[in-house]
């Protein structure tokens, strides 16, 4: 991991699907995918991490972008 | 981000409280919150009622996030675990049984109306003032009940909320897990892509 992109990566195993994340992303690049987990638009996340704040399960990382 | 109408439901959560406590009848308007999220999720196959207009999510994301209640620290992992979700969920459906079988008991005659409210399961506690007479015993017996879940589920999320995240009761939410259930039953994952 180097000192590129940060991007939001969620653990769709845990993720409850209650969209706290969705709420609070500035460039809706997160979105809930038929009730059964939220996923990430890489093209549009801009690595804030305030999805990872909100998010009540705490299944959302901060993770380096794959180059 | 532009507030939209449902953002403001949180209203509507917290007058649902205030008003079963001086009028017990009004619980059963706490039924839409029962029905609206299964309705919804069979319906479209997704959370849109978690997502969007769970007044009582929201109600916990003001009071721990904009006024500060909230600790903020991540739930423990058996919480978010499958067992846990799905262990409470059957529980809870357990005890919502329950109370349907007392209104069915005061409904048959065979006990009569408690103007009670039980906490957590446990702590029966005097609601007499909250009701007025003017309906049939079992109406009122269902309202006691409903209001009891009602209650007791803001008080766990209330806790929750304190102790770690603002909105930790969704994580192990039983309404929340059932319709996750639902949704997941419904998923096409060829549809969806990835």
């Amino acid at each position: 991991m180097g000192k590129g992109k940060r991007l939001a990566r969620v653990d769709r195993e845990h993720c409850v699907a209650c969209g706290c994340c969705v709420k609070v992303c500035p460039k809706g690049a997160i979105q809930v995918v038929r009730g059964v987990f939220a996923r990430v638009e890489e093209s549009l996340c801009v690595g804030c991490g305030k999805c990872a704040g909100a998010c009540p399960a705490s299944v959302i990382g901060m993770e380096g972008a794959e180059r | 981000m532009k507030k939209r109408w449902y953002d403001y439901l949180w209203i509507a959560s917290a007058l649902y409280l205030i008003l079963g406590f001086f009028n017990i009848l009004f619980a059963w308007l706490g039924l839409l919150c029962f029905f609206l999220p299964l309705i919804i999720s069979i319906a479209t196959g997704s959370k849109a009622y978690c997502n969007r207009y769970c007044g009582r999510g929201q109600l916990f994301g003001l009071l721990g996030g904009r006024f500060g209640l909230s600790r903020r620290h991540d739930v423990p992992r058996w919480m978010k675990s499958k067992g846990f979700r799905y262990g409470f969920l059957l529980f809870f459906l357990v005890m919502f049984g329950q109370m349907l079988w007392n209104t069915a008991l005061v409904f048959s005659g065979a006990r009569d109306l408690r103007e009670a409210v039980t906490l957590l399961w446990t702590f029966r506690l005097p609601w007499h003032w909250a009701y007025h007479g003017g309906a049939a015993p079992w109406v009122a017996q269902f309202a006691f009940g409903f209001y009891s879940v009602m209650l007791t589920s803001t008080v766990l999320g209330l806790g929750t909320m304190v102790l770690f995240k603002p909105r930790s009761w969704c994580v192990y939410c039983p309404m929340g897990t059932m319709t996750q259930l639902i949704c997941r039953a419904k998923y096409r994952p060829e549809k969806v892509g990835k």
